[in-house]
């Protein structure tokens, strides 16, 4: 128990904001948004890890590293995606997913 | 209501609604600004938690470097004033359902389990703790992920500055 927040509230909040990156990667076709979408999905799973790392597991510190890890690999992540959403503009003059249909030129 | 309780219902709230406003503005330049406000409460739920060394990395790496990406890159691909088209009705009633049928059986299944939950610890992480985990090679040592996180870092660097330089033909 943290103080009155008990796990489940943390773990509810994560899977709202989940679910809700999960919607938005569905939904949109810009290719920037759904890379939005992915860092919210990022953000809960690190929520997550965070909140079972206090509550449940308080002496070692093993949900914080692998939040570490996570925020390191989203940033790799993002760079390499964002290279190729440019490379994607410099070619098709757009970047939505429906329109990409040729993968080599 | 205690304060923890009042400070993890507000920080909730900014990151459902900021995040739904994400995922559902058709401005793409307010989308990322809501992605930053959402960024910023969670690592507000961090310092809750007071994983204070993580709340900071938050801020700088996520806050302030990604959104910061994220934001250059809308800069260069497309018109401040563009507005996205509406996704069809069937496509986000499908995907509405997908996305609630998952958070429904995923927070039945959290309601109903018990957790061991232990006595809050509310001392913060020492960073020296931090340091010495990450390069241990013992029980509990992070040796080995450091260095491949090295390792991918750097090949994401190349990979990326590769892929987003000018061709010569």
């Amino acid at each position: 128990m943290f103080e009155g927040v008990p796990i489940h509230w943390f773990l509810v909040l994560s899977t709202t904001m989940f679910f809700i990156g999960i919607y938005g990667f569905l939904v949109r076709k810009n290719l920037i948004t759904m890379l939005m979408s992915i860092e919210l999905i990022l953000n809960s799973v690190c929520i997550n890890f965070l909140a079972f790392n206090k509550i449940l597991f308080p002496e070692h510190l093993e949900g914080m590293f692998f939040t570490l890890f996570i925020i390191a690999v989203a940033a790799a992540e993002a760079s390499v995606a964002i290279a190729i959403i440019i490379n994607i503009y410099r070619r098709l003059v757009n970047i939505d997913v429906e329109k990409m249909n040729e993968m080599k030129y | 209501m205690t304060t923890n309780q009042f400070m993890f219902l507000l920080f909730s709230a900014v990151i459902v609604i900021f995040s739904l406003l994400t995922v559902t503005s058709r401005r793409i330049l307010r989308a990322a600004t809501f992605l930053l406000f959402v960024l910023v409460s969670t690592s507000g739920m961090y310092f809750l938690l007071r994983f204070n060394f993580l709340a900071a990395i938050q801020l700088t790496l996520y806050a302030g470097g990604i959104v910061v990406l994220i934001i250059f890159s809308i800069l260069l691909t497309s018109h401040i004033n563009e507005k996205l088209s509406i996704p069809p009705l069937t496509k986000r009633i499908y995907a509405a359902i997908a996305a609630l049928a998952g958070a429904i059986l995923c927070i039945v299944t959290i309601l109903q389990t018990e957790f061991v939950q232990k006595v809050f610890d509310p001392t913060r992480v020492h960073i020296r703790t931090i340091g010495e985990g990450m390069l241990s090679t013992g029980k509990y040592g992070y040796a080995l992920p450091f260095e491949v996180i090295s390792v991918l870092l750097l090949a994401a660097m190349i990979g990326s500055i590769i892929l987003a330089k000018k061709r010569k033909d």
